[in-house]
């Protein structure tokens, strides 16, 4: 794609009242044409930005979200005073740092890999088939997962531990295991799609380094290390700077789903996604999960608001605002 | 030089192939255990080769079409409608987003991005939906909740729309006598199909693989997706293994066996699969854009 950066010119002088509505005119048909969009939003994510105040309320369907009494911090108080809250932020940060990190490492690498390939058939068949995973559902995942994981019937337990001589695992049973499983599965669905990411930056380095490099002797791997590496290391920074801002939510289908919802897991795989979501729609505790809710959402702004700043000092043109 | 190239190359292709049977391989288990006899799986479990294939699960499924075409229908008519109203608002927004030099362009543009950033979150966001706007149990909940995709989608294309688009195509589109719409219509769009594209896809698989919405607003079978469906079926087996006492072992036999599961699972994928060879260019294409200047 060619990149002509088109310089539209600003005014931005002050303009009286009626050069203002003058100004206006021409853009009517344009603001039309947003009407749909914005009104979609005000609906679906600026309503229920108000309906924050829940968390603050004691909701009593009888009287409406409105006319439900206020009760301070109680829902807080009873949340931070269970174990519940210390396990979902722990468990949320620790599984959401973990992605991060080794999603970085596989997607940069095989980003790099893709790019050595020089045959062009074979390298869009590889990109093709990473993607795969990515292309497909949670419940899906889970179908999958369950057919290697089964206690009874998974390939684990009837073909592969026999193979190797292991007794058979209940994993759907004990919490100590999903961590890995867990992180697998998250890997192995999003690192196709991370990687294309990597790979498009990749693409638009400048040949000549490598040319040069390739003059003066420098071996492959020197040239991974001096020139791909330095030259993603902008965008490295700022998706998971992104990532950061975004480490209060998780991949709801992922604990949800591929755990099948168990309730002897939840040491291990409860999360604040979930945790809102059995308060709302299973234990309706509805209490509680708002006020889940609403330190996931407040917290989750900070984050968001300070990895941005980072980003800004870093590339002031990635930044979010 | 020469061989250090030629090892890179070699050492690429074969982790490349490895990383390519992981990702494939679960699919593969998935496909073959469809094809599987009942029993086998009882007795051997999940098995790449199994020693007895059969149809079985297949014809259960055309022998039950009022429950699974029903499914099936409701995943179509979704899909559909929703990706096309959200193609058609997420496009236009981004075009009017891309009006730099329209007043109020920050404001509106702020609008947007701070969905981004802050949300209500999912107990105010079902609150409203159900008492206000009681979508509860209407094929509405499984369109409304996903159509703008939290606004990303709509950066995607305002991005897309002010990079891609020459302005004196625009400025000779009005002096010939068209008008925004037209000039939207006829020639912005025909102009961003890469983008249209990607989105559309993007959009597609969302509410072809959607699950979510369904599993919180819909209870009612008759509008359960194939996802739904496939989620229930899940659910109503793991409910009589936690509770294996209580209930007698009879009704396990009432639900489809584990080989019928596979094959619903196996129609639920295969039109992602079949359509995503024809996308492929462009979504990778689309994600490259987006990830330049998200």
């Amino acid at each position: 794609m060619s990149t002509n950066t088109l310089v539209t010119p600003v005014a931005e002088q002050p303009l009286t009242e009626r050069r203002a509505r003058k100004k206006w005119r021409p853009y009517l048909p344009i603001l039309v044409m947003m009407l749909p969009g914005m009104i979609y939003l005000l609906i679906n994510n600026y309503l229920p930005m108000f309906g924050l105040v829940i968390a603050f309320k004691n909701i009593d369907y009888a009287k409406g979200i409105l006319g439900s009494d206020w009760n301070g911090l109680t829902n807080f108080k009873f949340l931070f005073r269970t174990s519940d809250a210390y396990i979902i932020t722990r468990n949320t940060l620790l599984y959401n740092g973990t992605f991060i990190l080794l999603g970085l490492i596989f997607s940069v690498g095989l980003a790099i890999l893709l790019n050595e390939v020089k045959n062009k058939f074979m390298s869009r068949l590889y990109q093709s088939i990473v993607l795969l995973p990515f292309l497909i559902s949670m419940v899906i995942v889970s179908y999958l997962v369950f057919a290697f994981l089964g206690d009874t019937q998974g390939y684990l337990n009837n073909t592969l531990l026999p193979l190797l001589g292991l007794d058979s695992m209940s994993f759907y049973s004990d919490p100590k295991y999903w961590p890995y499983i867990l992180t697998l599965v998250n890997i192995w669905k999003t690192v196709g799609y991370s990687c294309i990411i990597y790979l498009a930056t990749i693409i638009g380095i400048d040949p000549e380094y490598y040319e040069a490099a390739t003059l003066d002797g420098a071996s492959k791997w020197q040239q991974i290390r001096t020139i791909t590496l330095p030259l993603l290391t902008p965008i490295i920074i700022i998706m998971t700077l992104m990532a950061v801002g975004r480490i209060f939510y998780s991949d709801f289908g992922l604990f949800y789903q591929v755990p099948m919802n168990s309730g002897m897991l939840y040491d291990t795989t409860n999360v604040i996604d979930t945790y809102v979501f059995r308060g709302l729609l299973q234990s309706s505790d509805i209490g509680m999960s708002s006020a889940a809710g609403f330190y996931q959402s407040v917290v989750g702004l900070i984050l968001v608001v300070l990895s941005n700043y980072a980003v800004r000092r870093f590339s002031k043109d990635n930044a979010l605002f | 030089m020469n061989t250090d190239n030629r090892l890179w190359q070699w050492i690429s292709h074969i982790l490349l192939i490895l990383l390519s049977i992981l990702c494939i391989i679960p699919f593969a288990l998935l496909i073959i255990s469809s094809f599987t006899a009942e029993d086998m799986i009882l007795k051997e479990g999940y098995s790449f080769l199994p020693s007895a294939f059969s149809l079985d699960a297949y014809r259960y499924l055309t022998g039950n079409l009022s429950l699974i075409g029903r499914a099936y229908g409701i995943t179509v008519i979704v899909t559909v409608a929703g990706t096309t109203v959200s193609l058609l608002i997420t496009s236009m927004l981004g075009y009017g987003l891309s009006k730099k030099d329209m007043p109020g362009h920050k404001i509106f543009s702020f609008m947007v991005f701070f969905t981004l950033i802050f949300n209500g979150g999912l107990v105010p966001t079902y609150l409203i939906y159900t008492q206000f706007f009681g979508i509860k149990n209407t094929i509405w909940a499984l369109i409304v909740p996903g159509l703008l995709m939290n606004g990303f989608n709509v950066m995607l294309a305002r991005s897309y729309f002010t990079m891609t688009v020459p302005a004196p195509v625009l400025e000779s589109a009005r002096i010939d006598g068209a008008g925004e719409y037209r000039t939207f219509f006829q020639i912005v769009l025909p102009l961003s199909l890469p983008i249209m594209a990607t989105i559309g896809l993007t959009a597609g698989i969302f509410y072809w693989n959607d699950w979510n919405n369904g599993l919180i607003y819909i209870t009612d079978q008759k509008l359960y997706s194939i996802q739904n469906l496939l989620n229930q079926i899940m659910q109503n087996i793991d409910a009589l293994k936690n509770s294996n006492s209580a209930y007698g072992s009879g009704q396990i036999l009432d639900l489809p066996g584990e080989t019928v599961r596979m094959a619903i699972a196996v129609i639920g994928v295969i039109p992602v699969l079949a359509a995503y060879p024809f996308f492929q260019r462009y979504f990778i294409k689309g994600i490259a854009v987006g990830a330049v200047k998200g």
